[in-house]
């Protein structure tokens, strides 16, 4: 790989603030595309390291690497601007179409055109956990897991603590089983 | 009420593995069951609506709670499901180095995933569910939907303006 550049504080703000307007639809490809390829902050494989981890931990992935990488090189400053540069844009369009809605809502044709966003992007989500679940090639219990967790929440309506510390030892209890053999050879 | 929304999302944001969308069927259940601050189709719609912007998922929480509680509300619950998750993110990547690669890391990971992707498709099917219920003609753009977000690697962005349309015609 070629070699990194470190970036000021009002770089990786502005280039986390690119990654969040330019990223319809979730920020994950624009924010790799212009730490890896266009500034060139991290190396490719760093980048899936950071982010990597930002899967492992709680909250939202592309946030949480922000937070990871403005430290890297500025410390909690360097956090603090990648994480508000993230923010910020996407922020104050979101207002902007909140105003709009609340102003036009009730107007009939735009609840209608409102109604079929919606059912469009509850579509969206399920399409994103099929994807996600089939590029994943889940042994059967690992499947068994998700579905359960699925039902826990959706149809019997169990509050996420109790699925996430339930189910979740039982996860990584079998994914650690699952990687023991092969760590044995 | 804004210091609720802070309480409901800062306890969310620990454990919503995998993201911000696969909590969304538990914020659901806290402001739309448990709390009445917004009806179903309202929550479908402004779901709707952080989708149609840019930026990251998690910011449907902020639109969330300027609904329910103007600015300070925004700010609450922004902050709520930032803040811990953050903190977090910023001690464990003073460790980054020592952790990579760590077998106990990938188990984790592992282990969370399938509950994630499980979560994910409850949040969508809680969603499906708010919309089919305006009419269950609105499932078929949910399949659609679900099919080319599934099937194919274009911009989801199409299925919105796509349903857009359809509701304006149907409407």
């Amino acid at each position: 790989m070629n070699e990194t550049v470190v970036p000021t504080r009002g770089e990786l703000f502005l280039g986390y603030a690119k990654a969040g307007l330019f990223g319809f639809g979730g920020v994950a490809a624009w924010a790799r595309r212009i730490i890896v390829e266009e500034r060139r902050w991290l190396t490719e494989r760093e980048y899936a390291e950071v982010l990597g981890l930002g899967q492992v931990l709680p909250g939202p992935n592309v946030g949480n690497a922000a937070v990871m990488i403005g430290r890297r090189f500025h410390g909690l400053p360097g956090s603090l601007c990648a994480t508000a540069g993230l923010y910020i844009g996407p922020l104050c369009i979101l207002l902007l179409l909140a105003a709009f809605y609340d102003a036009y809502g009730q107007v009939p044709r735009i609840g209608a055109l409102m109604q079929g966003i919606a059912a469009a992007a509850a579509g969206m989500v399920i399409g994103t956990a099929i994807k996600m679940g089939s590029r994943l090639k889940a042994p059967p219990e690992m499947v068994a897991l998700g579905l359960l967790a699925a039902a826990a929440a959706f149809w019997w309506r169990v509050p996420l603590p109790l699925i996430v510390l339930g189910l979740g030892p039982v996860g990584i209890f079998c994914a650690w089983r699952r990687q023991r053999p092969e760590a044995a050879h | 009420m804004v210091w609720g929304l802070f309480v409901i999302f800062a306890s969310i944001s620990l454990i919503a593995v995998g993201g911000a969308t696969s909590s969304l069927n538990e914020i659901h259940r806290q402001l739309v069951e448990n709390r009445h601050w917004l009806d179903d189709r309202t929550f479908g719609q402004l779901f709707a609506l952080a989708q149609a912007a840019p930026g990251p998922n998690v910011l449907a929480v902020s639109l969330f709670g300027y609904w329910i509680a103007g600015l300070p509300g925004l700010a609450a619950s922004t902050a709520g499901m930032l803040l811990p998750a953050g903190t977090l993110a910023f001690f464990v990547g003073g460790l980054a180095q020592r952790l990579k690669g760590h077998p106990a890391l990938k188990a984790i990971n592992g282990g969370l995933v399938p509950l994630a992707v499980g979560l994910i498709l409850a949040g969508g099917v809680t969603l499906a569910a708010t919309a089919a219920a305006h009419g269950w003609g609105w499932i078929g753009m949910t399949a659609l939907s679900a099919a080319f977000v599934w099937r194919t690697n274009f911009s989801p962005l199409w299925m919105l303006a796509c349903g857009a349309v359809l509701g304006l015609i149907i409407g």
